[in-house]
Parts: structure tokens; C-alpha cells; sequence
């Protein structure tokens, strides 16, 4: 059974499974680390262009949080199937490759966690936000110093209500890396 | 100097977690320097001077007297020195012949590497056999070997194995418990069917019984209980050995 993770934010369901270290193309491989591909699957139709940059988020994060030189001349795939939409689903899609490189046993130096925030027309600040707002972003968190890892952002906003959004991330982000604790504590329960 | 790793040990670590090594504020000029070392196995690195980093989720276990590592489930083998695997030979090139090990790349294991086998005398094994071997060299950098003899050349056991049983693959977890001292689920299996088992490190396990009925039982004990707690095995063996399944 290949390990795999299936994450779920309100009514956001994403499932991610992950394959490695396996053998790689002599064209896609890196003489001192791994080649990690991710793989985005809409709920219907084919990957298109904002797959293609939702990959390319996830991918860098989990680059940056996994210890690839342990595998060189490996390939790691990861795929995420996205069940089904409300909203915040970057952030979802990061939620779940963590698990997923968690349960794989892959050597991680931090684990990370999307956040999902939102400034709506009276500039107040939610996160996992649903309804339409003037600025939504979404930053990833890492679990060592709370660090933001990648950030994508759209709308327009100050830099002062930035910096707010941020701090409210890292916030939030320490319920979710609680969350991880708690899954793994119940996996490893029967061999405690 | 690693009392925060020892309170830890039989807890749930996730990666992230970090430990840093107490430095000792003043030193005793009467008593001798009792020089403390720590041995780090799967699951811990160290970072920098004072750190120790934990890299991979799981259970923070402890061996007497200074060896401490992450007990984790890793569903892909990655090989390591001195292990034990086994292997299926895909390709019979030149001198080498080369297996699949479950890992991220096929190991080579050579002609000569089998007890009693010289250049005229080769080895009786074809594409598609399964061969028991030990690593001689495993490592992220390089092509893993394979060898079928110990260092004095003899075998202790029957290194290739090809008639009858049955093979099961991806039980990584079921390995390590088989493998332990005084393993419970070896001794479980002992009272049910005599059989012959081969564990390979690498989540494979040869099985042949008596009877191909038995055998298959075993198998499917063996894939059943990986995820089972001890009280749930005993019961699904009991009910084998009556002869219910």
C-alpha cells in the first residue's frame, strides 16, 4: 500500500498519495538529491495552467522542508487529488503533501502547513475564508520557527494589512501542526 | 547532557522537533571528566555543534547504553550495509547479475559471489529466481551489491531459493517484529503449520509448508496481521489452527 493522506478543511477534501524513493529517467535525474515531481488532479477535466502553478507551490515547499540529498539520483512523486472545493484549497493541497511525506517515512527537516487568508470589503482579516473578499492569500508555514516558506496572493492590499495576515497565519498554523501531532500519535498507538 | 532525549524516549516525535545538548556551567576539579556519547540511528541527525534533529515521525526508542533512534514505518526499503534481502534477478549480464530489491535502484550481485562458484563452476540461477543476499555496499552515493557468502567465503544458509513456497511482498513493519530476539509472532506461527520461512529485510517473506493449502493460509495470516494489535493475532491464529479459515 503506498502511503497516503487524505486531508479535509470544512467542506475542502483532498487525497495525496506519495511514491519513492523509486527509480528515475536518466533525463529527470540530479547527481546530488532527489527529483521531486508533484501532480495536481482537478476534481473534473484535465490539469490545466493553475494546476501547473499550484504544482509549482507545493513543489518548492516540500523541496525546501525535505531532506533530498539523502536520495540522489531518486525520483519522489507526489499526487494530489483534489475530492472536492470551498475554498482555501492551495492551502488544503499543502495540508495534505505534509502528511503524505510524513506517513512515507521520507526524512523531513520541518513539516510545513498551508493558511488560507482573506480580506473582505469591511478589511477584516478571516481565515478559510468561502465568500468573495478584495484580497485572498495563501502562505505556508513551517513548524520549527513559523517561518513563511511560499506565499501566493491575489487582490490588492497594504503592506501593513500583509503583515497582519502573516501574523495571523502563524497563529493559526500552530492548530494544525497540533493536528499533525495527534494523527501520528494515533497511528503509532498500537506500538507504543 | 542528553536527559531531554531520555525523557523522551517511548514518545511520539514528528519531524521539526530539535534537541540541544546541555553544557555543563562549571567542571569539578576534583572528580575525573566522564566523557558522555550518544549513538544516533534512523530518524536523528545532528545539526551544528549542539543539536540533534529529529527527521522522520515515530516512536523515540532506546537501547542501553547510548543508543537512541525514531521508530518509524517506512513503506519504501532503502538499503542499508549488512542487511538481509530478497531479491528477484532481472537481468543476467557479463559477470553480474542484477535484482530487484524494492528499492530506488536494482543492486548487483556477482558470479563469483556464491559458495563454491569459480569461473568454470557457475551458479544455477536464472532470470526470475529469488536469491537471499546480505549488502556489502549500500549507500545514497553508490550501486548496491549484493553477496550471497560471508567474509570466509562459506554460506550459512540456502542462499537462493527457487522451489515451491510462495513469496509476500510490502510488510515492512511484519519483518522487523518477525525479526526481533524473542518475537511473539514467530513463536505464534511456530504452534500453527511447520513451514519454511525466509524474512528479507526489505518487507519480503519466502513461505513454504507442507501442502499448498497451508501455505497459502500462511500467507494470508502473515498479510493480515501486519496492522493487528497482539490480542487480534492470537485470535485470527487460533482460529487457523482450528481449522476455521
Amino acid at each position: 500500500m503506498s502511503p497516503r493522506a487524505s486531508f479535509v478543511q470544512g467542506d475542502t477534501s483532498v487525497m495525496a498519495a506519495v511514491y519513492g524513493p523509486a527509480e528515475v529517467k536518466v533525463s529527470k535525474e540530479i547527481y546530488d538529491r532527489a527529483t521531486l515531481e508533484v501532480l495536481i488532479q482537478p476534481k473534473v477535466g484535465l490539469p490545466s495552467v493553475r494546476e501547473r502553478s499550484q504544482e509549482q507551490c507545493v513543489r518548492e515547499t516540500c523541496e525546501a522542508s525535505l531532506l533530498l540529498s539523502l536520495h540522489p539520483r531518486s525520483s519522489l512523486t507526489l499526487v494530489l487529488q483534489l475530492i472536492h472545493d470551498d475554498g482555501s484549497r492551495l492551502a488544503c493541497f499543502l495540508n495534505a503533501a505534509c502528511m503524505a511525506l510524513m506517513d512515507a517515512g521520507l526524512p523531513m527537516s520541518c513539516l510545513f502547513c498551508g493558511v488560507t487568508c482573506a480580506i473582505n470589503a469591511d478589511s477584516e482579516i478571516i481565515t478559510d475564508p468561502t465568500a468573495e473578499s478584495r484580497a485572498l492569500m495563501t502562505f505556508a508555514i513551517d513548524s520549527k520557527e513559523q517561518r513563511v516558506m511560499m506565499s501566493y496572493t491575489k487582490g490588492s492590499f497594504s503592506v501593513h494589512e500583509l503583515q497582519q495576515c502573516i501574523a495571523v497565519s502563524q497563529k493559526a498554523s500552530e492548530n494544525i501542526f497540533q493536528f499533525y501531532r495527534d494523527s501520528v500519535r494515533r497511528r503509532y498507538s498500537k506500538n507504543l | 547532557m542528553f536527559s531531554g532525549l531520555r525523557e523522551k524516549v517511548g514518545q511520539v516525535l514528528v519531524p521539526g522537533d530539535e534537541f540541544s545538548l546541555e553544557v555543563q556551567e562549571t567542571l569539578s576539579l576534583t572528580e575525573p571528566l566522564k566523557p558522555e556519547k550518544v549513538l544516533l540511528g534512523p530518524g536523528l541527525k545532528r545539526r551544528g555543534d549542539r543539536k540533534l534533529l529529529v527527521v522522520k515521525s515515530g516512536v523515540l526508542r532506546h537501547k542501553q547504553p547510548h543508543v537512541f533512534w525514531v521508530e518509524n514505518h517506512q513503506r519504501r526499503y532503502v538499503p542499508a550495509k549488512g542487511e538481509t534481502i530478497i531479491g528477484i534477478i532481472t537481468v543476467k549480464s557479463g559477470d553480474v547479475f542484477k535484482l530487484d530489491f524494492g528499492g530506488s535502484e536494482q543492486a548487483s550481485l556477482s558470479y563469483l559471489a556464491f559458495e563454491g562458484a569459480t569461473k568454470r563452476n557457475r551458479p544455477n540461477v536464472q532470470v526470475g529466481d529469488l536469491v537471499f543476499a546480505q549488502f556489502i555496499v549500500a549507500n545514497q552515493h553508490m550501486e548496491p551489491e549484493l553477496v550471497c557468502v560471508d567474509s570466509a567465503g562459506e554460506s550459512q544458509w540456502a542462499w537462493s531459493i527457487w522451489s515451491g513456497g510462495a513469496a509476500v511482498q510490502r510488510l515492512s513493519g511484519l519483518v522487523r517484529r518477525l525479526l526481533r530476539p524473542r518475537s511473539d509472532v514467530l513463536s505464534d506461527l511456530q504452534k500453527l503449520f511447520p513451514c519454511e520461512l525466509v524474512v528479507g529485510m526489505n518487507g519480503r517473506l519466502w513461505v513454504k509448508a507442507s501442502s499448498v493449502q497451508q501455505t497459502l493460509i500462511i500467507c494470508n495470516l502473515l498479510q493480515s496481521c501486519e496492522t493487528m494489535t497482539t490480542a487480534q493475532r492470537q485470535q485470527l491464529f487460533r482460529r487457523a489452527a482450528q481449522g476455521v479459515l
